[in-house]
């Protein structure tokens, strides 16, 4: 499996997300710049964490409308695993790949912890390795991870199961109803606050995220 | 337009001198190159002569002080690459911009070696936030500053230190030390060695802000400060993230001679650096400087302080191939200036020669020997007497800012980032940082005001003495060290002799344990300009550890209930310059002792006992004592403990001295094996003794007369919140 990982000015995860990619699953991977990314023939693509363009405008906004966004738009509608973590979230949703808003956390601080999840579904092209309901850990570190929906689109998201990962117990953001990770209706496009790339070693924490990118092998 | 005059801060002495060498008067713009060289932020013209002391080699080391930033040969092929910067006066105007311009810079130190920043740590003092809406402004911006810069750029802040004391009040401090990692193969120097190369300025334009930062550095901080905004600089996080990607990455195609941060050190500073480095000449084309506003004269341009700024050396023909990378990355960049063979820095303006200065006239301030005096101390008479109540003194201790959790500090910034963080803020005595050869590094910071205070010398080996003792307790051995030294004015004295006292200290315990000073900086002036007062001598260290193996990396938190608590050295009625003295309005009269050699065998014999799998977790003891280093251990493994202070090593003392006297040269660690721990204390002549076992959900301690008995759950309220409850009371 060839997984792209685009690099966007101001992303800061991208080599973190690569070297998991690489050196723990062994997979064929690389870095690949916003402008040069024109080629949608990758098996899958990441959009990874950090401050694309410096959050300038609101985090996301100007990614969201770069020209790497067409081969993103191009690969979700082929149904291959398109993943956002963290901003990458915030890209896929200023993009309107993605439903709802991702606001300020309530606390009005940059929260960065490890933090308790639930796997609420295996419908998604990266939990597909869970059991549904699992409980994990993985870290989160943002300003902006607040996911924010009317009443009616919560509601729906829940109905059609698209509903991917909660807070289980604390929730230090003030997300609603807990939600840290939701899909498209085909379950193939995933944005996540938390990131699965921090918790791949047990020397530094943990290594519930494995199974997230592990999960995007099964579902092709 | 050359300005016709220029205010300089030079001495008439240092002007004549500069006369006498030019054997000619020069002109304004050249009195301002002088100035900006000469001035103390940048020539070191005082301490020079004082931090010559301190030993600065080892096999490890392959750059000491004098460059951007120490480097140390970590083995196959890695090195790792360390620097300390301070942003005290612009952080006391402007706290947001102040401290994220403070990282910026200390970035850049590390980025021109040619390596990539991989942990920040701070080491912050702010005024009583107790009793100041001031210092709690001051905290919570600088802090805020510090997230919002560190997280963008991508770089963990890994750890750090803060302290409260009424001194920081109008001058607080802000350190920030930055770890870099590369490879042997990549580094780079900031020098100038072949003439023909080209000079470019890469990142942002050159503008107005930040003009006399480094003079604004070399002053004591006027009553109304607040006018001189204008030298602080603009953070730009996203433009530092670029110009990261874009140095490394043209680093990497090996089309680079050198490179040299700007900043603190304006264009003026840089290049005579890099030209007087190289033993070589600068032309500089001032015309193709790219400036941010209109009608900036040549004076303005050349010591402007604008963030975001890199000179880097481009090989003579590889010039199109950087313009390529900056391209791709958005970076602008010029070519300013060229190499030449000439030893002068020479400015040209639309072709015309508008200064000319040897380079090594300017690199070299003419040194001052300053006169130090003994201060005169007062001595304190000394009459506490013992708390009614023993846990009400040990939550007093809890609640204080200097020792309650710093959590609500870590929460804002990212220190996973990386993915290299296996020791985490708040998890043990320094961060451990995971290196790609398997090995790990450990990074702390220290300060102690208070005991500097009281003994600049005592005070400024046991800051260092601390910060071992700190490396030692994850399981790494000490390898490398930072100084930077924070005093008043110079001019004083007995300011004068308090500094060089610490550095004094610093070398003498540095040399005792062959620990070599890979770098620093020293800031004086620290000095409010309206009441006259100095902060108290403030030398924050920096301390870099290597552990060897994964198994070594050792925690502060209890592990496993029935383990015994072994208490390594010997307690002692120390309490000057004590939190628990700190608490009672209380300064005392030394701060406690040091036994170079006891320390050097007590950190050896833990650090032996660790390598030999023997401790499941180990927590240096100093600040608030035994009592708030075993709460400590508590709260992070969520064990309680049974502990008999009767127990440990202590001549005849009161209950209050056992369980928070500071002394030095002691370790809490918790073992399944005491007979081998205590065999090998003994051999290096160690006193210890198993004081308790770890187990039940309470602490539980006994002592000579008294008994003390606290709920875990009733400590971590305290400890946990307090620092958040001062700050919004």
């Amino acid at each position: 499996m060839k997984v792209a990982v685009v690099q966007f000015p101001g992303s800061n995860c991208d080599l973190d997300t690569l070297q998991v990619l690489t050196s723990n699953l062994k997979l064929e991977s690389k870095l690949i710049w916003h402008n040069d990314f024109d080629d949608s023939t990758w098996d899958a693509v990441i959009l990874p964490g950090g401050f694309s363009f410096g959050d300038h405008l609101r985090a996301g906004a100007i990614a969201a409308h770069s020209s790497a966004m067409q081969t993103i738009r191009k690969m979700a509608n082929d149904g291959k695993p398109v993943l956002g973590i963290c901003n990458g979230f915030q890209i896929l949703i200023e993009a309107g790949l993605l439903p709802g808003a991702l606001l300020r956390n309530s606390c009005l601080k940059f929260v960065c912890k490890w933090t308790n999840l639930r796997v609420e579904t295996n419908h998604s092209a990266f939990t597909c390795a869970f059991e549904t309901n699992s409980m994990i850990r993985m870290p989160v570190a943002h300003n902006e991870g607040r996911f924010f929906a009317d009443d009616n689109l919560l509601d729906r998201l829940k109905a059609k199961d698209r509903v991917v990962m909660t807070y289980s117990g604390e929730n230090p953001t003030g997300t609603l109803r807990e939600i840290v990770a939701i899909s498209n209706e085909h379950g193939n496009v995933v944005g996540m606050m938390p990131h699965p790339e921090r918790a791949s070693d047990i020397a530094l924490g943990g290594e519930d995220g494995l199974k997230v990118f592990e999960s995007m092998l099964k579902w092709s | 337009m050359l300005a016709n005059f220029f205010e300089t801060i030079l001495t008439a002495d240092e002007m004549q001198y500069a006369r006498q060498q030019l054997g000619r008067e020069p002109n304004p713009l050249e009195w301002a190159m002088i100035d900006a060289e000469w001035n103390e932020h940048c020539s070191y013209k005082s301490s020079k002569p004082v931090i010559a002391q301190l030993p600065t080699s080892s096999p490890r080391v392959l750059v000491g002080p004098g460059y951007d930033s120490g480097v140390v040969d970590v083995g196959d092929g890695y090195v790792l690459t360390l620097h300390i910067e301070s942003h005290n006066h612009p952080s006391a105007i402007d706290p947001y911009g102040g401290a994220a311009t403070g990282i910026g810079g200390v970035i850049r130190d590390i980025l021109c070696m040619g390596s990539r920043p991989i942990a920040l740590l701070d080491g912050l003092s702010f005024g009583d936030i107790t009793k100041s809406e001031h210092s709690k402004w001051i905290m919570k911006n600088v802090i805020r500053g510090i997230a919002d810069y560190g997280n963008c750029i991508g770089v963990p802040t890994v750890a750090g230190e803060v302290e409260f004391d009424q001194c920081f009040e109008r001058n607080c401090l802000v350190d920030v030390a930055c770890l870099g990692l590369g490879r042997k193969s990549d580094l780079l120097l900031a020098q100038a060695t072949h003439p023909g190369d080209s000079v470019f300025l890469i990142g942002g334009s050159t503008g107005r802000d930040g003009i006399h930062g480094a003079t604004f550095a070399s002053k004591r901080l006027a009553a109304d400060a607040e006018g001189e905004r204008s030298a602080v600089q603009i953070p730009d996080p996203f433009t530092k993230k670029l110009i990261i990607e874009a140095t490394l990455d043209a680093n990497r195609t090996q089309i680079l001679r050198g490179c040299k941060d700007l900043g603190g050190g304006r264009l003026m500073n840089g290049q005579t650096e890099i030209a007087d480095k190289g033993n070589a000449g600068l032309e500089v084309y001032l015309d193709k400087i790219p400036i941010r506003e209109v009608s900036m004269d040549p004076i303005e341009i050349m010591i402007s302080e604008s963030q975001e700024r890199m000179l880097c050396v481009v090989k003579d023909g590889s010039e199109a191939l950087l313009e390529e990378i900056m391209l791709k990355y958005g970076v602008t960049c010029a070519r300013i200036a060229k190499v030449t063979s000439t030893q002068m820095v020479t400015v040209l303006q639309t072709g015309e020669t508008i200064a000319n200065l040897p380079t090594s006239f300017l690199a070299n301030a003419p040194i001052i020997n300053r006169k130090s005096r003994l201060p005169k101390i007062t001595k304190y008479e000394l009459n506490i007497k013992p708390p009614a109540d023993m846990l009400n003194a040990l939550l007093e201790l809890l609640a204080s800012p200097s020792i309650a959790s710093k959590e609500w500090v870590f929460r804002q910034y990212d220190h996973e980032v990386g993915i290299r963080t296996v020791i985490k803020p708040g998890g043990g005595d320094a961060a451990v940082l995971k290196l790609p050869n398997g090995k790990f590094a450990a990074i702390k910071l220290d300060g102690n005001a208070r005991f500097c205070d009281l003994d600049p010398y005592i005070g400024a080996a046991t800051v260092l003495a601390e910060c071992c003792r700190n490396i030692v307790a994850v399981g790494a051995e000490p390898v490398a060290m930072l100084d930077h030294c924070q005093f008043g004015d110079p001019n004083d004295e007995e300011i004068f002799w308090c500094f060089s006292m610490a550095v004094k200290g610093i070398a003498d315990f540095a040399k005792a344990i062959n620990l070599p000073c890979v770098g620093g900086k020293v800031s004086f002036y620290n000095q409010d300009g309206e009441t006259g007062k100095a902060i108290k001598s403030s030398p924050v260290l920096a301390v870099l550890g290597l552990i060897e193996r994964t198994e070594h990396v050792t925690r502060t938190r209890f592990k496993e209930d029935g383990e015994d608590i072994v208490v390594v050295g010997k307690t002692l009625p120390e309490f000057g310059g004590s939190e628990y003295y700190h608490l009672r309005g209380v300064r005392g009269s030394a701060p406690p002792s040091l036994d170079f050699e006891l320390e050097k065998r007590t950190a050896s014999a833990v650090l032996q006992c660790i390598k030999r799998g023997l401790v499941t977790a180990c927590h240096d003891c100093s600040r608030g004592g035994i009592g708030v280093a075993l709460v400590e251990m508590a709260l992070g493994g969520c064990k309680g403990a049974s502990v008999d202070l009767e127990k440990i090593p202590h001549p005849e003392m009161r209950d209050d001295e056992l369980l928070f006297s500071e002394s030095n040269s002691r370790f809490i660690l918790t073992t399944r094996q005491p007979s081998l721990v205590l065999d090998i204390l003994s051999k290096q002549m160690v006193p210890g003794a198993v004081a308790g076992t770890v187990g039940g959900d309470s602490m539980k301690v006994t002592m000579k007369t008294d008994k003390l008995h606290c709920k875990l759950d009733t400590l971590r309220d305290i400890y946990e919140d307090s620092l958040e409850k001062n700050l919004y009371r």
